[in-house]
């Protein structure tokens, strides 16, 4: 390797090159946590101000209640919330880490990529699966504590492939869904400080770290 | 430490440790080992560039024992991605004006 550089053509070449050759790291976006978090906090709001109506539908998550047309119809419109609010924060985190690769002139869709999709889902789905148990068991109680954990430890999971930033960002919320558990009735505060605000926070960092 | 001409940042000169801190832009933490194999480069001569990577308080060092072990690796701090991304900007712009 010639060492005085006053080609810098060359030095692109060579910066471009290494950076492939060494990267066990898939680079994602800071922008795909903060645009996950503003997802979730649309979501949320949506839930409490609309779905919920404070004032007209008590929340209360021991929702022992036999399944009337009301209870049933706010479960159904919270876990399409909850659905919606999750597809566009994927699409959103895929098409700004997408898009970030494409400006560093890397592939985004390799190896490394799907390793990382693998172990992220393999919690994940899991955790949902659990999750719709608890929803027939009329365990919902639990649910916010539950999807929170899954998350967390899918995170982690994942995280080894990526920045560190995902691993902090898993414990986080592993540590928020437990307190979920404990502090049960309070799930959808959980939910919003869990998949928005920490989205946002941890979605900041990884910006300036890596972008600006 | 600046090259008034053109911008370049002289402790960039060397493209060996451009190499050096493209590896450790793309990942985390990268080990003296791995960044050798990468670049190609005799003991001695990585350690004198990352000496002097350090010294800048681009990088950091961290030694470690894995069981008996040493095993020494590198970090980019937060003001060596900010010089870096410099330097790469500062590149863009004398290639876009040749």
């Amino acid at each position: 390797m010639k060492t005085n550089s006053t080609n810098p053509k060359e030095d692109l070449q060579t910066i471009r090159e290494i950076m492939e050759r060494s990267s066990k790291y898939l680079s994602l976006s800071g922008l795909s946590g903060i645009f996950a978090g503003a997802c979730a906090l649309i979501g949320a709001a949506i839930a409490w101000f609309y779905i919920l109506d404070p004032g007209h539908v008590p929340y209360d998550e021991y929702m022992q209640i036999p399944l009337d047309w009301t209870t049933s119809g706010i479960r159904f419109y919270l876990a399409l919330d909850a659905i919606l609010v999750s597809g566009f924060a994927a699409l959103g985190a895929i098409y700004f880490s997408q898009r970030k690769a494409r400006k560093a002139g890397q592939q985004f869709w390799t190896n490394l990529t799907q390793r990382l999709l693998v172990h992220l889902m393999i919690p994940l789905v899991s955790g949902g699966i659990f999750t719709l148990i608890l929803v027939f068991r009329n365990n919902l109680e639990l649910v916010a504590s539950v999807m929170l954990i899954f998350y967390g430890l899918s995170l982690v999971n994942a995280g080894k492939f990526t920045f560190s930033e995902i691993h902090y960002l898993g414990l986080t919320e592993i540590v928020l869904g437990i307190l979920a558990g404990v502090f049960i009735n309070h799930g959808l505060l959980f939910w919003t400080l869990g998949f928005g605000l920490m989205h946002i926070v941890y979605g900041t960092v990884m910006y300036y770290r890596h972008e600006r | 430490m600046k090259n008034p001409i053109s911008n370049l940042l002289k402790v960039f000169e060397s493209r060996i440790r451009l190499g050096i801190m493209s590896a450790l832009m793309v990942n985390d933490t990268v080990d003296f080992n791995a960044l050798k194999e990468l670049l190609g480069l005799t003991d001695g001569n990585l350690a004198s560039h990352l000496k002097a990577l350090e010294q800048q308080e681009i990088i950091l060092v961290s030694k470690q024992f894995i069981g008996r072990k040493p095993s020494t690796t590198y970090k980019a701090t937060d003001r060596g991605r900010d010089l870096f991304r410099k330097q790469l900007a500062a590149l863009e712009k004398l290639i876009n004006n040749q």
